[in-house]
């Protein structure tokens, strides 16, 4: 079975108004799910024997300027025990709010902060949202698209 | 530096105290902000970022086969293994598979940069805590791997070997007998440090029972590669989702039982002896055949040939200055390296840069344990666990 397609059967099943979107590719799947059931489908994929995903391995976000929910959150889930990986997004407006997974998965800490840092979304709950790797001062968020390479 | 030497204002038992950036045992720039109430850590907050160069916005608006220089930078004890990581993810995107000459020339180089990137760990991680005479034997033993790769590349760490499809240039046979000689000294060699080290009174006080992990915490906390391993859990990419020609290897995945520094310490020695013999059994059987894929949009043409043909001079002349065009679609990719999982997330949007690449560095991960392991310990084994985790700032700050 490719990775992640039978977690997000089970998804469709469990959570049916949820889920958004899916999609696959080089037998890859992901899935988009809505941001009133997040936090519920995260606490399911993490403590249903089924899923079981207790890695969460990534934490990022993909700018997309154009679309009227701009930020596409991105995770990346692995489970020890049975091996697969599921990929879920998850959309916001500029600047978030979105809900911490740092209670859910301790991992979610830095790479949260690294993705406040980049893009400037807000994460809800977290316990230490500081930037991580710009300075303290600093004020752009460099990895938006309208963040020049080049200035001058 | 905001913090020096700092007294708590209610408690004056507790002193705030800066350690590094710049400091021999944080190994490269990091920068600890160390609570202290005596002895004991009351607090540790890492400031990271002294090496940030921005690499995931650089590689929005370079090709993919631009990209493969910053690769070099990233884990920079191990380049060769994040060159491998980094085309196989590009080639998971293109949906293309090496030929096998190929994958076993890969499997050598990121098998080679796994000794490496131990000899260094081994080295400084004893020099921190006192022993100075391991550093030299692993140092003497690092400088006749870097010979190898200067020999297989022409640079010891600006490596940039691989390319999507293949690799700059094929091992020669005179290069493959260097290696032989290699794997054949290594395990006498490895036997060698472990004479040093592995019953030695004072390193076992050091490390034994010092900074622990459970498997579970280490799982939650994100913490992955030979650290992992030490905490227990038998996890290893190579075998756990086999890319290259892992699948077809005998090796065998070394884990700990304590979780300690000590385990970290035995897992890497062991991993080490692993790595040699996994070259051993590439070297035996290498496959002969084409060592890059047969598709002139995307692998460069001999160079020789664009002398002489028109059309080898257009493609070489294409993929140089315009790189070519990727599926739109997205993967993530990740193999084991040194440090632990190497992930490299691509968003293609079609067209010859990524729209977004992610890099999910392991030493950022592994890092971020830091404060768990030396919180309620001896500030003295703050640095023990430091080296323990085997950290790069390259890799951290991207």
């Amino acid at each position: 079975m490719a990775d992640g397609e039978a977690t997000i059967g089970r998804l469709r099943e469990v959570f049916p108004a949820a889920v958004i979107g899916s999609g696959s590719m080089r037998d890859q799947h992901w899935v988009e799910v809505a941001q009133d059931r997040f936090v519920e489908i995260c606490c399911w994929l993490r403590d249903d024997p089924g899923a079981d995903y207790d890695y969460l391995v990534d934490v990022t976000a993909v700018h997309w300027p154009d679309d009227p929910q701009p930020l596409e959150m991105v995770y990346h889930f692995y489970s020890y025990a049975r091996n697969d990986r599921l990929r879920l997004k998850l959309r916001t407006g500029d600047g978030g709010p979105v809900p911490t997974l740092s209670g859910l998965w301790k991992s979610a800490d830095w790479n949260e902060r690294e993705t406040f840092d980049m893009f400037g979304i807000h994460f809800e709950g977290h316990p230490d949202l500081r930037r991580i790797l710009m300075p303290e001062d600093y004020t752009d968020f460099p990895l938006r698209r309208e963040f020049p390479l080049y200035r001058g | 530096m905001d913090h020096v030497v700092e007294r708590h204002p209610d408690d004056p038992q507790i002193i705030t105290i800066n350690m590094g950036p710049s400091h021999p045992a944080t190994h490269g720039v990091l920068r600890l902000v160390l609570r202290l109430d005596g002895e004991r850590v009351v607090d540790c907050v890492p400031h990271l970022g002294y090496l940030h160069r921005g690499m995931e916005k650089i590689a929005e608006n370079r090709t993919y086969l631009q990209f493969i220089p910053y690769t070099d930078r990233m884990d920079y004890l191990s380049p060769l293994a994040a060159n491998v990581g980094f085309a196989l993810a590009v080639e998971e995107l293109l949906g293309v598979r090496v030929p096998p000459r190929c994958e076993a020339i890969r499997v050598l180089c990121c098998e080679l940069a796994r000794v490496g990137s131990h000899l260094l760990w081994l080295g400084t991680h004893a020099l921190d805590l006192g022993a100075a005479t391991v550093f030299f034997h692993t140092f003497r033993d690092r400088e006749w791997h870097y010979d190898l790769i200067e020999d297989l590349c022409g640079a010891r760490l600006t490596t940039s070997y691989t390319r999507v499809g293949g690799v700059s240039w094929d091992m020669t046979p005179e290069w493959l007998g260097k290696l032989r000689e290699f794997v054949d000294g290594m395990p006498a060699r490895i036997d060698d440090y472990e004479s040093l080290l592995t019953t030695n009174t004072i390193w076992l006080q050091r490390t034994q029972g010092v900074c622990k992990i459970d498997g579970r915490t280490a799982i939650a906390l994100g913490m992955t590669g030979p650290s992992l391993r030490a905490a227990g859990v038998e996890h290893d990419l190579r075998k756990k989702r086999p890319y290259l020609l892992y699948d077809q290897l005998q090796f065998e995945i070394p884990v700990g039982t304590e979780g300690d520094i000590y385990d970290r310490y035995l897992v890497r020695i062991e991993e080490m002896r692993q790595s040699v013999r996994i070259m051993d059994q590439v070297l035996r059987s290498m496959p002969v055949g084409p060592w890059h894929i047969d598709d002139p949009k995307i692998f460069l043409p001999e160079k020789k040939r664009t002398l002489q043909g028109m059309e080898e001079l257009i493609h070489q002349f294409m993929l140089i200055t315009e790189g070519f065009d990727c599926p739109s679609g997205e993967v993530y990719h990740s193999t084991e390296v040194p440090k632990g999982e190497l992930g490299f997330y691509i968003v293609s949007t079609g067209g010859r840069s990524p729209y977004r690449l992610r890099i999910r560095s392991p030493s950022f991960n592994n890092l971020a344990t830091l404060p768990h392991l030396v919180e309620g310990g001896l500030v003295a084994d703050v640095i023990a666990a430091i080296a323990s985790l085997d950290p790069v700032m390259g890799e951290v700050d991207r």
